[in-house]
């Protein structure tokens, strides 16, 4: 609004509009609000549902006479059950120890390569550049037959070892290519400075760049946990032991089975399963955001 | 990206300079304090990856779809030829493009309708609604396609109660072809639009605000404003981000394996679901491959553009 009466102060002959202007903003403005209330329903309304599907009893859900969007009798039965559940804890801590390897070494393969792409030029260094971002557009379910063979072939099948192995295929390559954006915005005085003062190649790296660079470190690192968090395809291909599976496929494979439908235990389990990234987003949003938008808007 | 020429020049001698000539170095020292040694040596297990575990599967995948099913004799294009020949397969294809087509446009259009709406509300508010907005992208696909799956249940159908509230007869979701069609599309475009709107947030942020004004002067109205400004300056976004999206979509595996798994009567599988099928679960590694690497020409395309896109894009930063 301010632009507006800025604008119309200037140019005196839009004055007889100002009325309409205004009642056309507050229109717009409302028009906003309800679209953005409409969209915040309709994307909020399955995890609102799990929830309250995860707090119901079996009882209250077989009825159904009644609204199935409220909890008359609220319980945590199910979350008792699941969380007792050794297999369902067995598959968060698959979980957790692929993801921790997994973030570790990619990000490590990925600060590397990236220092050295954006500020190391050698023979090939930008046909390599290109071909990191080629390799983040083949997609997981173009690679996961022929993986299959070799993971096979290196007797890792039917073993979280085996996803250690192949998950970097999914994160290596854009965690690179964000790291290039971000290593590529410092500028070059920095560099120049330290070497001047006798400063080594690794040094420079850790006292300056993974420093300054901090916040696409942070980001790339979100972009791999949450990456490997929810990889479903691989697990699926790869993992047919229950005691090897991570909580995507085994929450899928395990806890649905058609004949005794434990819905309530099912979306517990889910949630508790959604609930890292979810917590990571909530408290690293910037962070989160930054690394969605840098594929296109950095590089 | 890597940077130009200019800057090539500079960091050069320095670096060169005070180390590496000294006297009484032994060349194997020496080739290891060599720049480029070192930027090899850090940039190896990157190539590894890329070599190991995308480039070389990739080829592969190539060589094994021409093997027979025991994997013993080499048959040529005959796994291409029997699947284009399958009128089941030629439905995939069919169901393939047009679940992409139709998720990717509803997804553009969701997800800038909302970007402008966002943009258009005072900032303060927009962090908020935005936070809210994201959530669905945050959720792995694979769970929350299980709350979806349970919301489509045939006789628990919390959609269907809403539907019924309203005087309408249930929905069969999952049961026929063409509402599970669409069911799998609207997860689909549930799970996506998010991604679109931050995107195209982020795209008309960046676009200078003066512009406008300049336009209101002149008497633009509103759709003209979005006709010669808006959608002029977000072009490349739009491209960059719609194709990658056809890509992702294109490949999607995870919500049609837990909402249908490919039914009814195979009528929702899409290339990445089927291969599994052909190739993990009957066993058919070749012809899997074949399936999966029916996705490689569209691919190939859309990363054309989008690699076109993102270096032009680099130019203008730059």
């Amino acid at each position: 609004m301010a632009e507006a009466a800025v604008a119309n102060r200037d140019y005196p002959r839009v004055y007889g509009k100002v009325g309409s202007l205004h009642r056309e903003r507050a229109w717009a403005l409302r028009w906003a609000y309800v679209s953005l209330i409409l969209a915040s329903i309709i994307f909020l309304a399955p995890p609102f549902y799990m929830l309250v599907t995860s707090i119901k009893t079996n009882v209250e859900m077989a009825d159904q006479s009644l609204n199935p969007w409220i909890v008359r009798n609220p319980t945590l039965e199910h979350y008792w059950a699941i969380l007792s559940n050794p297999i369902f804890l067995t598959f968060f801590k698959n979980s957790i120890i692929v993801t921790i390897l997994v973030v570790s070494v990619t990000m490590v393969i990925s600060v590397l390569a990236a220092f050295a792409l954006s500020r190391m030029r050698f023979w090939g260094s930008q046909v390599l550049a290109t071909g990191v971002f080629l390799t983040y557009l083949v997609p997981d379910t173009l690679l996961f037959i022929p993986l299959y063979q070799i993971v096979g072939g290196l007797g890792l099948l039917n073993s979280i070892w085996g996803l250690v192995l192949v998950y970097p295929t999914l994160t290596v390559p854009f965690c690179t290519w964000i790291m290039i954006g971000y290593f590529a915005s410092i500028p070059k005085e920095l560099d120049e400075a330290a070497l001047i003062d006798g400063a080594t190649w690794p040094q420079m790296l850790t006292k300056i760049f993974i420093p300054v660079a901090l916040p696409g470190i942070i980001a790339a690192t979100i972009f791999a946990f949450t990456v490997s968090w929810a990889a479903f395809v691989y697990p699926t291909a790869f993992i047919t032991r229950p005691d090897q599976m991570p909580l995507t496929i085994g929450i899928v494979s395990q806890l649905v089975r058609g004949d005794t439908f434990a819905w309530g235990q099912i979306m517990s389990g889910a949630l508790i399963a959604a609930l890292p990234p979810v917590v990571v987003y909530v408290f690293l949003m910037d962070y989160y955001i930054a690394g969605l938008t840098a594929g296109a808007t950095k590089g | 990206m890597a940077p130009d020429g200019s800057a090539k020049a500079i960091t050069q001698p320095v670096a060169r300079g005070p180390r590496g000539r000294s006297p009484g170095v032994s060349s194997l020292e020496r080739l290891a304090r060599r720049r480029s040694s070192i930027a090899f040596l850090m940039t190896l297990p990157l190539i590894l990856v890329i070599a190991g575990l995308v480039a070389y599967p990739a080829a592969w995948a190539i060589y094994l779809s021409t093997l027979n099913r025991r994997m013993r004799a080499n048959i040529g294009f005959d796994n291409y030829l029997i699947l284009l020949e399958s009128e089941s397969f030629r439905m995939i294809i069919w169901q393939s493009c047009f679940f992409a087509i139709t998720a990717v446009l509803l997804k553009a259009l969701i997800g800038f309708w909302l970007a402008h709406m966002l943009h258009h509300i005072p900032t303060r508010g927009q962090r908020k609604w935005r936070g809210m907005l994201l959530i669905p992208w945050v959720i792995p696909p694979a769970l929350s396609t299980l709350g979806w799956w349970w919301m489509f249940d045939p006789s628990y159908s919390s959609i269907n109660w809403i539907i019924n509230v309203f005087g309408f007869p249930s929905v069969p979701w999952l049961g026929q072809p063409w509402w599970a069609r669409i069911s799998v599309i609207m997860v689909n475009v549930w799970y996506g639009a998010p991604f679109f709107m931050i995107m195209y947030l982020a795209a008309l942020k960046s676009v200078p605000e003066q512009l406008y004004e300049a336009a209101s002067i002149d008497g633009a109205t509103s759709w003209q404003r979005l006709r010669f400004i808006t959608l002029p300056m977000m072009q490349n976004i739009i491209s960059i981000t719609v194709l990658f999206s056809l890509i992702v979509t294109f490949a999607n595996y995870d919500i049609v394996r837990v909402l249908t798994n490919g039914g009814p009567r195979d009528t929702t599988h899409l290339f990445a679901t089927y291969a599994f099928q052909v190739g993990i679960l009957s066993g058919n590694l070749p012809r899997g491959a074949a399936v999966s690497l029916f996705m490689l020409p569209i691919l190939a395309v859309a990363a054309f553009f989008i690699l076109r896109g993102v270096t032009r894009r680099t130019k203008e930063i730059a």
